[in-house]
């Protein structure tokens, strides 16, 4: 037990010392938490709206100045002819084109119905999508007001949708995106720091020193990764300060549960990086493995898209990254407010990517090669 | 009993292409100071790092203290201490941290075994707030000699211990080295430089993973076979390619200002000299001298080279 403590008290003099990393592990996640959500947004704001109206009558404008009220577009230009349209697109000026033919007012108001031609820049695929959507919510929403069809002679059966959000009545981005950011965070911290910490003893060959001591394999191991264990919970408790503070994200379910779950899922990632570090010879190859895995974890966790909308074999690497299933558990546990039961599933499995990962990186490591 | 037995010990990298060890066989009695000598990539460090529990051989067993190297590393872990030919210990820690950790991974204290390092201690002791990684060449090598001998330990192996290290240093060390085998402990200490093997009470040579002799040095010495001459003249490397023509010449190589030579049997210098003069040599220059051990290095390595 001395050893152990000796260890310890070796490896946080070590840490603190290093006032590089030492910043970076405390700054990184405030300055990250506080800039990355404000910044990053799928509300489309500001769709750059470039219409062709040939029929200029009073119902064509009127549909254009309830685009231009909606405050989602900006019309950019009226060109002449649809080339002349299309190229403010190619030179990035324009995102939408809207094109009214010729006899749009009177079509409407003879025949009830006049084909509208929508183009869209399709290179930002969400932005693509989510403009032509709100483009045709306008233009339906102006439909329902023309005369005609207002108290036209048929009166149509309409179904009329109301809707409001569960768990995040506004929708918010940040609702979504903050605590999924934290758990990104751990993941760095624990991941890299782990993995990069044991290689850098093998770099400078002190690992050499150690092995020849009488010093036992769990000791070693276990002075390792306490360390950032404890640098890895105080990173999380900082994360959820922040999150309530900037952003007034307090869970809405019991932080024993939150706390559970962050702790077993840093044993896994130290795990994680323990396992690269016995793989892996010098810093640059760690870094370069476990920013590998980083980049799998980051995308395929449903950290930006829904999980359950991938392929199914993706869904399988999905499922099979811890990751995943803790952005699913604080999602769930921050907003929603479930309960340590409904969570018990993924809490067995970060069980057992601990249990795995820790086994496997403990079998690995030899002192004699 | 033994302190280090080596038995038939071979080791090999890739798969076998790489020889490390070949068939090595060697022993060092307790108390004693015994150097392995060779040039880089000999295999010195292989062996050590078999000694030392770090690296499993291919065949033969290793003792140190009558323990068995690959089963019974435990009692070897605790009763060795190995200083690696790469400094390592911790840059960011302080000289006194450095070896307060050590200390305590083998459960002493730099208390209970102050006597045994003092005399080294005391010279890095004025630094002892310094992390290692401020530390000058010298410096370093004293504080990773007191790291290793901090518990006591038996038998000390220390890999290239004066290799980067300036003469004053390089002198000083040796003088520790015989300071400690007064203490009894047995030291096995390897070299790449041959005017320290001299210090050593018995060497092994070595050569490409072979051990060519183990012997004590003036016994290396006195076992030269030939009268060994050296020879300058105003041109050098003229005088060497000459010489390398003739057939009265066993063997030569460049040492120092010197060319060393053994002369074929009827040969004698006095005609080799007129020989010279003759070719348009000027200034030759030819004595007999006592060899030294890397004469005797040389000399194995030929023979070693023309039996293959």
């Amino acid at each position: 037990m001395k050893v152990l403590g000796y260890l310890l008290q070796k490896e946080f003099k070590q840490i603190f010392r290093d006032k590089t990393i030492l910043a970076m592990m405390f700054a990184m996640p405030t300055i990250q938490l506080i800039i990355l959500p404000l910044a990053m947004n799928f509300d489309v704001k500001r769709i750059n709206l470039a219409v062709v109206d040939h029929d200029h009558s009073t119902y064509s404008s009127r549909l254009i100045n309830k685009i231009n009220a909606s405050g989602y577009f900006r019309l950019v230009a009226g060109a002449a002819s649809f080339g002349e349209a299309i190229r403010y697109v190619e030179t990035e000026k324009a995102d939408v084109v809207l094109e009214i033919p010729q006899g749009f007012e009177r079509n409407l108001v003879r025949e009830g119905q006049q084909p509208l031609g929508i183009s869209v820049d399709a290179i930002n695929g969400t932005k693509a999508a989510i403009g032509g959507n709100y483009l045709l919510t306008v233009i339906s929403d102006y439909n329902r007001e023309i005369p005609v069809n207002a108290n036209g002679f048929t009166k149509m059966n309409e179904i009329e949708i109301t809707w409001s959000n569960w768990f995040n009545p506004l929708a918010e981005y940040r609702f979504y995106i903050v605590p999924a950011v934290l758990v990104l965070l751990l993941t760095l911290i624990g991941g890299f720091m782990s993995a990069l910490n044991i290689v850098r003893e093998k770099e400078a060959g002190t690992i050499e020193q150690i092995n020849v001591t009488p010093i036992k394999k769990w000791q070693f191991i276990s002075g390792k990764l306490i360390p950032f264990w404890v640098v890895g919970m105080i990173v999380f408790t900082l994360g959820l300060l922040i999150a309530w503070a900037v952003y007034g994200i307090w869970p809405v379910g019991s932080l024993l549960t939150i706390y559970a779950f962050a702790a077993i899922y840093l044993v896994a990632l130290l795990g994680f990086g323990l396992l690269i570090s016995t793989y892996t010879e010098n810093q640059l190859q760690a870094m370069f493995v476990a920013f590998f895995f980083m980049m799998i974890f980051m995308l395929m966790s449903g950290l930006f898209t829904a999980v359950d909308s991938m392929p199914r074999w993706a869904r399988i690497v999905a499922n099979l990254t811890p990751v995943t299933h803790f952005i699913k558990v604080i999602r769930m546990v921050v907003l929603k407010g479930s309960s340590f039961a409904d969570v018990g599933l993924e809490f067995a499995y970060l069980v057992g990517f601990a249990g795995v990962l820790n086994g496997w990186a403990i079998f690995n490591y030899r002192k004699t090669s | 009993m033994s302190a280090v037995l080596l038995d038939h010990i071979t080791k090999t990298y890739e798969e076998g292409k790489v020889i490390a060890a070949d068939d090595v066989s060697l022993q060092v009695e307790a108390g004693e100071l015994f150097g392995l000598i060779g040039p880089d990539g000999a295999g010195k460090t292989s062996l050590f790092r078999i000694l030392t529990t770090l690296l499993l051989p291919d065949k033969g067993t290793a003792k140190v203290l009558g323990y068995d190297c690959n089963k019974e590393y435990r009692e070897i872990r605790a009763r060795i201490g190995y200083m690696p030919g790469r400094f390592s210990l911790y840059q960011d820690l302080t000289v006194k941290e450095n070896l307060d950790f050590f200390a305590t991974l083998f459960g002493s204290s730099i208390r209970e075994n102050y006597d045994l390092i003092k005399d080294i201690y005391r010279q890095i002791e004025p630094f002892n707030n310094r992390r290692a990684g401020k530390l000058s060449g010298g410096m370093k090598q004293k504080l990773a000699l007191c790291c290793a001998l901090i518990h006591k330990p038996e038998v000390l192996f220390l890999d290239e211990p004066t290799t980067g290290v300036d003469a004053v240093s390089r002198k000083e060390f040796w003088e520790m080295l015989q300071q400690l085998k007064k203490q009894g402990i047995t030291i096995v200490v390897s070299t790449p430089y041959m005017d320290e093997a001299v210090l050593c009470e018995r060497i092994a040579l070595m050569q490409a993973g072979k051990i060519m002799a183990i012997e004590r040095p003036d016994t290396i010495i006195s076992r030269f076979p030939d009268t060994l001459y050296a020879i300058k003249a105003k041109n050098i490397y003229g005088l060497l390619t000459e010489l390398r023509k003739r057939k009265e010449i066993a063997s030569c190589y460049p040492f120092g200002e010197y060319i060393h030579i053994t002369l074929n049997a009827p040969a004698s210098p006095e005609e080799l000299e007129q020989a010279l003069v003759r070719s348009g040599q000027e200034d030759v220059e030819i004595k007999k001298i006592r060899p030294t051990i890397e004469d005797s290095f040389i000399q194995l390595m030929n023979r070693a080279n023309t039996e293959v």
